[in-house]
């Protein structure tokens, strides 16, 4: 387990070396975030003292090195807009996204398992077949464009649920929650459904397919000679053997989720990561924009070590290595 | 009626896009309390489809077309699925061939033979594990209270295949079925398992089909023999006959081609040409085109099985005398 963390460990700090690296590099072609600061009216000479003071005329590597070194006292640099640490900014806005990525990915897990196990079961059945006729409709609309369609029918013509915004909000210790009013629910629904509306379907149709690859094997045959009822044979030996790609795949669409919530965010409004981000890019606050490119990375990096841990729990032949 | 198993004109059939195959072609044997058979033939002959249709587990799109099996009494072919399902792994137990693939990788040895018993007797976990242990010491199995708790990978070839015996045995079933539960394994674990066999079902008088292509094995455990060959049984008596006054000219053509009989150095005998798909399943008596003595008649009628010649069996070929 300590050879597994200390690799682990090492592997993600030279993913955010590169992470930073590829960030760091495409922040002076954005744009010139001194014009978007004080507009027009200010002189070339005030420009360059300003300049000067961000220090943006420093050259490229010492730019770098200063960043990173930042990095290490947990500095991501200062957001050229809010005037305010990076990192500040991005966790006021952090538990927005986790809030919205976490609706949909129960919506993901509660949906895709019972449905793609169904769809793998009875291949032939009707229902199956809708299943899958649906995922395919699901997977080729983009998100934003499922938002709108999900506005417009819930929102406006039949106005059961709010279109825009988080609703009404409480604190907990620094965690500024929707998930505690009735209104917050309201508000996460919506955009809770258009965010795991390209995932689910893509789940539906991997556990359809890996459950069905292991419905053919031996010992599900062996689990069924042995008397079993059916229900045993497909929840107990067959899901936990789908389980094992399942996983490994969905570690890696959680961490795209986190993205995919730019498009979602933005049409509802939805004031987290994804949004700022957005804002970010018009203001061109290209450090902000690096310390979300770092956040994110490091969040994807935390969720795949957690996806590996997972995945040894389920599957005893990577816990017997790891343990050698 | 007092037959352990009886089947009767059964027939399986695979029902394909291009219309049925009929993999099995109305097959009739008899099996009693812990009698010993061997079922023998190539690959695709429907030694292991009649194996499975006894305990109702083709593989779709197969399915059982006609016939009855009885067994203790019982037409299994008409039991509901609740009840066919308390027959599984408890009266009638299967073994299959390949033993890395039996064994579900994810689940500890012990719970996949708990679960077996708790799936047929109302018995609490302790007492399923006090009997898995006593299984896995009747299959020689070294400290069995520590092995309970390891997966399948932990094993290997030959121990994988004595705990999928000892998964069987856990109910005491009447009869276990093993598919040619050797052919996966290395020549000397081979020669383990099947004594571990005969000694566990001399011990419990638990009857055994044992469906195998190796004359050599069947010879050594079984008393009686159906050959089958397309779909059909064409030759079926006790073993000790079969085996040294072989009859049909299938049958004669697998005991000439064991190595055996061959002086060392010597090629192989082999029976030329290869069983035929069936799709496409010969006129007459399907074996014709292989068979060297074929005549005339043998490509018109298909032989019916029945008692022919001076010995005491049942054989499927026109040349043999009435």
């Amino acid at each position: 387990m300590f050879a597994f963390l200390v690799r682990r460990i090492s592997q993600a700090v030279f993913v955010m070396l590169v992470i930073s690296l590829l960030g760091f590099s495409i922040r002076h072609q954005i744009g010139d975030p001194v014009r978007d600061l004080v507009g027009v009216s200010v002189s070339v000479a005030e420009r360059e003292a300003l300049r000067d003071e961000l220090g943006l005329n420093d050259p490229f590597h010492v730019q770098y090195l200063r960043f990173l070194k930042g990095l290490l006292k947990g500095d991501l640099g200062q957001s050229f807009f809010f005037k305010k640490p990076a990192l500040d900014v991005i966790l006021a806005k952090m538990p927005a996204t986790l809030e919205l990525v976490f609706c949909a990915g129960v919506i993901i897990v509660v949906f895709s398992v019972p449905l793609g196990m169904y769809a793998a079961i009875r291949p032939k059945s009707f229902f199956s077949r809708l299943i899958m006729g649906g995922s395919i409709v699901g997977v080729s609309i983009p998100v934003f464009l499922t938002a709108i369609l999900l506005i417009y029918l819930f929102s406006v013509i039949l106005g059961w649920l709010p279109s825009y915004g988080r609703g009404e909000l409480v604190m907990v210790g620094g965690w500024q929650t929707g998930m505690l009013t009735a209104d917050g629910w309201l508000h996460l629904i919506l955009p809770s459904i258009a965010l795991s509306s390209i995932m689910l379907p893509l789940f539906i149709r991997l556990i359809r397919s890996e459950m069905m690859e292991v419905l053919e094997t031996e010992y599900i045959r062996f689990a069924h000679a042995k008397g079993l009822s059916k229900v045993r044979v497909w929840l107990v030996h067959g899901f936990r053997n789908t389980l094992l790609p399942v996983i490994t795949v969905g570690g890696v669409q959680i961490g795209t989720m986190i993205a995919f919530t730019i498009l979602t965010e933005t049409v509802f409004q939805w004031h987290g990561m994804g949004f700022m981000f957005l804002e970010a890019v018009q203001r061109a606050d290209t450090s902000l924009l690096v310390a979300y490119l770092m956040v994110v990375g490091f969040l994807f990096v935390v969720v795949n070590t957690l996806v590996d841990i997972l995945y040894g729990i389920v599957n005893p032949k990577v816990r017997v290595s790891g343990r050698q | 009626m007092n037959h352990l198993l009886e089947i009767r004109d059964l027939e399986v059939r695979f029902a394909l896009r291009s219309g049925d195959l009929t993999a099995i072609d109305r097959i009739g044997f008899t099996l009693e309390k812990g009698e010993r058979m061997g079922l023998v033939g190539e690959s695709g002959a429907g030694k292991s489809v009649t194996g499975f249709s006894i305990l109702n587990l083709i593989s779709k799109p197969g399915y059982i077309a006609g016939g009855s099996i009885f067994f203790r009494g019982k037409d299994l072919a008409a039991l509901s699925p609740e009840e066919m399902r308390s027959v599984r792994g408890n009266r009638i137990s299967m073994i299959f061939q390949d033993p890395m693939m039996t064994l579900n990788p994810v689940m500890t040895i012990g719970d996949q033979m708990t679960e077996s018993l708790m799936a047929h007797r109302k018995i609490s976990r302790a007492s399923a594990e006090a009997l898995a242990v006593e299984k896995l010491q009747a299959v020689h199995i070294p400290s069995p209270e520590a092995r309970l708790r390891q997966y399948p990978h932990e094993f290997s070839g030959g121990m994988r295949q004595r705990i999928v015996i000892a998964i069987a045995l856990l109910t005491d079933p009447d009869l276990i079925i093993a598919d040619e539960p050797t052919t996966a394994l290395d020549v000397t674990i081979q020669a383990e398992i099947m004594d571990l066999l005969l000694e566990l079902c001399t011990l419990k008088d638990m009857a055994m089909i044992l469906i195998t292509h190796d004359l050599g094995v069947v010879s050594q455990v079984t008393e009686k023999i159906a050959v089958m060959y397309a779909g059909k049984i064409v030759e079926t008596g006790s073993t000790e006959n079969i085996v040294a006054r072989p009859q049909h000219p299938y049958t004669q053509g697998l005991i000439r081609a064991l190595p055996g009989s061959r002086e060392p150095g010597s090629r192989l005998y082999q029976i030329p040409g290869s069983m035929p798909n069936l799709s496409a399943i010969p006129k007459g008596c399907a074996f014709h085109p292989r068979c060297e003595r074929a005549e005339e008649v043998c490509r018109r009628e298909v032989p019916e099985l029945l008692k022919r010649g001076t010995f005491q069996r049942l054989v499927a070929c026109h040349l043999v005398g009435v």
